[in-house]
């Protein structure tokens, strides 16, 4: 077994034991980076000097005997709309193409702080708006199990890095489904933590009030290790959450058997694979026979999600975005008076979905229509809150499917915003709620790609998503490939 | 038809704080461009804002001072639009729930109270600053943005259309200016941009409830130009109305060159500002203990102390209103009034010779030490010196600190008074100016000043100028 094989956990014992080094380990994966991004192309920037650098400093304080984090020496992926200081962070977007930041991210600064080689910056579809990674200015990352599959999005970048042993960690972002969509799409672990759980400080804004930062991790030890590192208050992000995080590993640990788990009773399953049901009730079964009790629990005014998160979140969107102009930083479209420079840049700087978007939350926060869609958005989103409310009362975690269906073809759904739009259905009633959920593999499609089951917590319940998922982990089919077999086409990369 | 003027104002003032209201740059003015400039201020992708817990309690003590009711809570909401000097392309504000509603000032218009009733107190973010190379942004080749104000902390008060004509706007501004800086929430400097004023004005037949199409007049960048612009423009606005066309509603703009108010493309007018609840700051709570602590610790305000002063000290109009425009002058007469209870006689010391030393020597309103300025008043009252002396003794004090007691000992500048003493003067005076004394005589009063003159200049300055006035009258009688 290579060393991009293991686990982070073991990773870490093998290094906290001296028995490997951080460079050998983070060589490990920069050579599989070298052997597989060619045929899916997560990363927009690539930065193995770096990498190498921090795991040789890494690996000179642990020879003096300084006590280190159980994450230092271990490399990680991180979406492309985190800022790092002097590397540029483009947001795959043409109008953030050139742009380095000249400060970290709170999230940057931990892992800069902890010692963990930065690997590169993940592709995403352009401002983290898209389930495809299609809308990324740059190109498609493809889906490893299918190189003619989307990997999903927008953190598919990251997604890929992390299936395919590129990265053994990597973060992403989700506001409306961008981790576990993916996820599940890519088979692996990926968590949207409780909002205001892990700090937004640096992550470039979509829509303010949904955006989280979260890990990709191939089991749920790794994906909690993550979490534990970078959660915690931070006095430069108003909306983070001032307790001190738990310790999660031990939270997964504990055995935990007696909670009380609601299969989620979707009011309308149109366009929702069969199969996809199955590996949902699958799962239910393999819990109930590890000793805890399922009942179906119905969130009703779910119903409403899509419509409300696709007016909430374009119109923070339009004015998050608003600040690309051309004046300070990022590409400028020239002109030769003001209106004509601002349109030129966002003409020309901003793909078509990203301008969608924009229109849309433009035109819902208008006088005149603000009441009728933004505000009634709101009272949805409050009404779907209270829903997990009652829920929350009677069952201490909620299990669904993460995706409506495996992943799509590439291309397939491009043309076509609503039926993209679709495909986060599963995912978007959470992140308007704030409340934490996991995407876990929940077996294969018949097609050989992977399905995925997501678990819901109360706010501030990570632990419990992770010590569900630890069951469902320890009881995988030993039959099923945990990652990809990336099989390269005939004549090697495009 | 006659008609009535209608103003309400816009009011918008700095906050005294150290930092930025999001983030901890400083807030120092006339720094070098760009310098004052952090990824929050600067909006940087990705940044996000943290209240300034100071600038808040400015606000609230602004508000508290201008009896306007301060809110539990409150909230910050966006105002999108699209300008280079403001780095984001929206403004965080107060819009829904501002944190203070109500209030009101008192003013004496003319011997005749007046209240003007606010509308609301506001928080939020200055803008930066754009220089053109021309002109105007339309008329150059480059522009270039300053940040370093973008950020700063800005209180908007916004006033119910109480006013009636410029010069009363121009009364409001100035006791808004003085009730603010009393309570410390700002330093008013119109000229660094600290205190600005935008203006809603229309008109309506005299009587009628119903208000007029208004227009906005904007870029008054002092108390005066406010009186004049909308002086000018009430004049515009009837001459339309009186020739039977109607007002169109419209921004105007100042021109202080020309002295017209001069109407902008009315399409800016009708932004659409998009509001919103910004969502990377949580509602400003505020506690009910900490708005109590803050109204207690608010300072005396200048209509309490105009009241004090004439109660306490029974000084007149005129006084009153000096040592309340001028508070440190004010506080200075109350310290020197600790020790010297002729307040009439000290009042009229500080606001004469005083007040005229410190412009002479630019020295701070408390330059002298009160206990100092009490020696002086009393040897004079004593009648240990005339009166011009002490005048040249302040003079001297004010330079050198010196006590007057000594510099009258040390240059013998003891009054002479007696008749021993002053008599011999006067005799030698007269004899010597027969003229004078004719003159005197045949009925000019003029020439008994002429040889006070001369006996005050042989005693080298130091009669007794009233004794001296009976002796003079007295001898030439006889």
């Amino acid at each position: 077994m290579k060393l991009y094989q293991k686990t982070v956990f073991e990773l870490s014992r093998l290094m906290s034991s001296r028995e490997v080094s951080s460079v050998e380990v983070t060589q490990s994966f920069l050579d599989r980076i070298e052997e597989v991004e060619p045929f899916v192309r997560a990363f927009i920037t690539h930065t193995p000097a770096m990498a190498l650098e921090t795991a040789s400093l890494v690996d000179r304080k642990r020879s003096n005997g300084e006590k280190l984090q159980p994450l230092a020496g271990v490399p990680l992926a991180i979406k492309d709309n985190i800022s790092t200081e002097g590397l540029r962070t483009t947001c795959a977007s043409k109008i953030l193409e050139n742009y380095i930041p000249p400060y970290d991210a709170t999230v940057v600064e931990i892992i800069k702080k902890t010692g963990m080689p930065l690997l590169g910056k993940t592709n995403m579809d352009e401002f983290a708006m898209g389930s495809s990674t299609e809308n990324s200015a740059f190109f498609t990352t493809r889906n490893p199990w299918d190189l003619e599959k989307v990997p999903g999005g927008s953190s598919g970048g990251s997604a890929v890095a992390v299936s395919t042993g590129m990265a053994p960690l990597a973060l992403g972002s989700d506001t409306g489904g961008s981790i576990r969509q993916p996820a599940s799409f890519c088979g692996l672990y990926g968590l949207r933590p409780t909002y205001g759980r892990i700090s937004r400080y640096g992550l470039i804004a979509f829509a303010s009030s949904l955006d989280q930062i979260g890990p990709f991790a191939m089991n749920p030890a790794d994906c909690a290790m993550l979490l534990g590192l970078l959660a915690g208050h931070d006095p430069r992000d108003s909306t983070s959450y001032p307790e001190k995080a738990p310790d999660y590993l031990s939270a997964m640990e504990n055995r935990n058997d007696k909670l009380k788990i609601g299969i989620l009773k979707h009011n309308s399953e149109n366009g929702f694979d069969p199969e996809v049901k199955d590996a949902v009730n699958r799962m239910a079964g393999l819990l109930e026979k590890e000793g805890f009790t399922i009942d179906q629990v119905e969130l009703p005014r779910t119903d409403y999600g899509l419509g409300a998160y696709y007016l909430i979140a374009p119109s923070e969107a339009s004015s998050n975005l608003g600040r690309y102009d051309g004046v300070r930083y990022g590409y400028n479209g020239g002109g030769d008076n003001l209106e004509n420079m601002f349109s030129r840049t966002r003409g020309a700087g901003f793909g078509p979905e990203v301008k969608r978007r924009i229109m849309i939350g433009t035109y819902a926060l208008s006088a005149g229509y603000y009441d009728a869609y933004y505000l009634k958005a709101m009272k949805v989103r409050t009404l779907i809150r209270q829903d997990y409310k009652e829920a929350f009362k009677k069952f201490d975690l909620i299990i669904g499917p993460a995706t409506p269906t495996p992943a799509f073809r590439i291309g397939e759904k491009a043309d076509d915003p609503l039926e993209m739009y679709l495909s986060d259905v599963c995912n978007i009633t959470d992140a308007l709620a704030g409340v934490p959920s996991l995407s876990a593999p929940a077996g294969m499609h018949s097609n050989g790609t992977p399905l995925g089951l997501q678990l819901t917590a109360p706010p501030f319940c990570e632990g419990r998503l992770f010590n569900v998922a630890n069951y469902i982990y320890r009881n995988r089919d030993p039959q099923l490939p945990e990652r990809p077999a990336v099989r390269f086409p005939e004549g090697g990369a495009e | 038809m006659e008609y009535e003027v209608v103003i309400g104002l816009e009011i918008h003032l700095e906050l005294q704080t150290q930092s930025k209201l999001f983030c901890s740059c400083s807030t120092s003015f006339g720094k070098e461009p760009n310098t004052n400039c952090c990824p929050v201020c600067l909006g940087l992708p990705g940044s996000l804002p943290v209240f300034n817990r100071k600038a808040i309690e400015l606000a609230v003590t602004a508000a508290l001072a201008l009896s306007s009711e301060v809110q539990l809570s409150s909230r910050f909401d966006r105002k999108n639009y699209h300008y280079p000097d403001l780095p984001k392309a929206y403004q965080v504000s107060q819009y829904e729930k501002p944190v203070a509603l109500g209030g009101c000032l008192k003013l004496e218009i003319d011997n005749e109270p007046k209240l003007v009733n606010l509308e609301r107190v506001h928080l939020e973010e200055e803008a930066g600053k754009l220089i053109h190379s021309g002109v105007s942004i339309l008329g150059s080749d480059y522009s270039l943005v300053d940040y370093n104000r973008a950020g700063i902390p800005l209180l908007e008060i916004v006033t119910k259309p109480d006013l009636c004509s410029g010069r009363e706007a121009r009364l409001f501004l100035e006791e808004l200016r003085m009730m603010l800086l009393y309570s410390g929430a700002s330093d008013c400097k119109m000229e660094e941009g600290s205190l600005r004023c935008d203006a809603n004005i229309s008109l309506r037949p005299r009587g009628s409830e119903v208000l007029g199409t208004k227009a906005e007049v904007k870029n008054m960048n002092s108390f005066r130009a406010v009186e004049m612009a909308l002086n000018y423009e009430a004049e515009r606005q009837r001459q339309i109305l009186v020739s039977g066309g109607s007002i169109i509603q419209q921004t105007c703009h100042w021109d202080e060159e020309e002295k017209i108010t001069i109407p902008l493309r009315s399409k800016e007018g009708s932004s659409d500002y998009r509001y919103f609840p910004e969502p990377d700051l949580l509602p400003l709570l505020l506690e009910e203990k900490e708005i109590r602590k803050l109204k207690a610790g608010l300072p005396e305000s200048p209509a309490e102390r105009r009241l004090r002063l004439r109660e306490e000290y029974g000084l007149g109009k005129r006084e009153v209103s000096l040592f309340t425009a001028n508070r440190s002058l004010g506080d200075y007469f109350e310290k020197v009034g600790l020790k010297y209870k002729d307040y009439g006689n000290l009042a009229r010391w500080i606001q004469g010779d005083y007040l005229y030393q410190l412009r002479e020597t630019g020295k701070s309103e408390d330059a002298l030490e009160p206990d100092k300025f009490v020696e002086l008043l009393v040897l004079l009252d004593n009648g240990d010196i005339n009166r011009s002396v002490a005048k040249e003794l302040l003079a001297e004090m004010m330079i050198s600190g010196e006590s007057p007691s000594r510099l009258v000992s040390e240059k013998g500048l003891k009054q002479i008074s007696g008749q021993d003493q002053l008599l011999p003067l006067v005799e030698k005076v007269i004899a010597e100016n027969p003229d004078a004394v004719n003159n005197y005589l045949s009925g000019k009063e003029k020439a008994l000043k002429f040889l006070m003159g001369k006996v005050m200049a042989q005693s080298g300055g130091r009669a007794d100028p009233g004794e001296v006035n009976k002796l003079l009258k007295n001898k030439i009688v006889e």
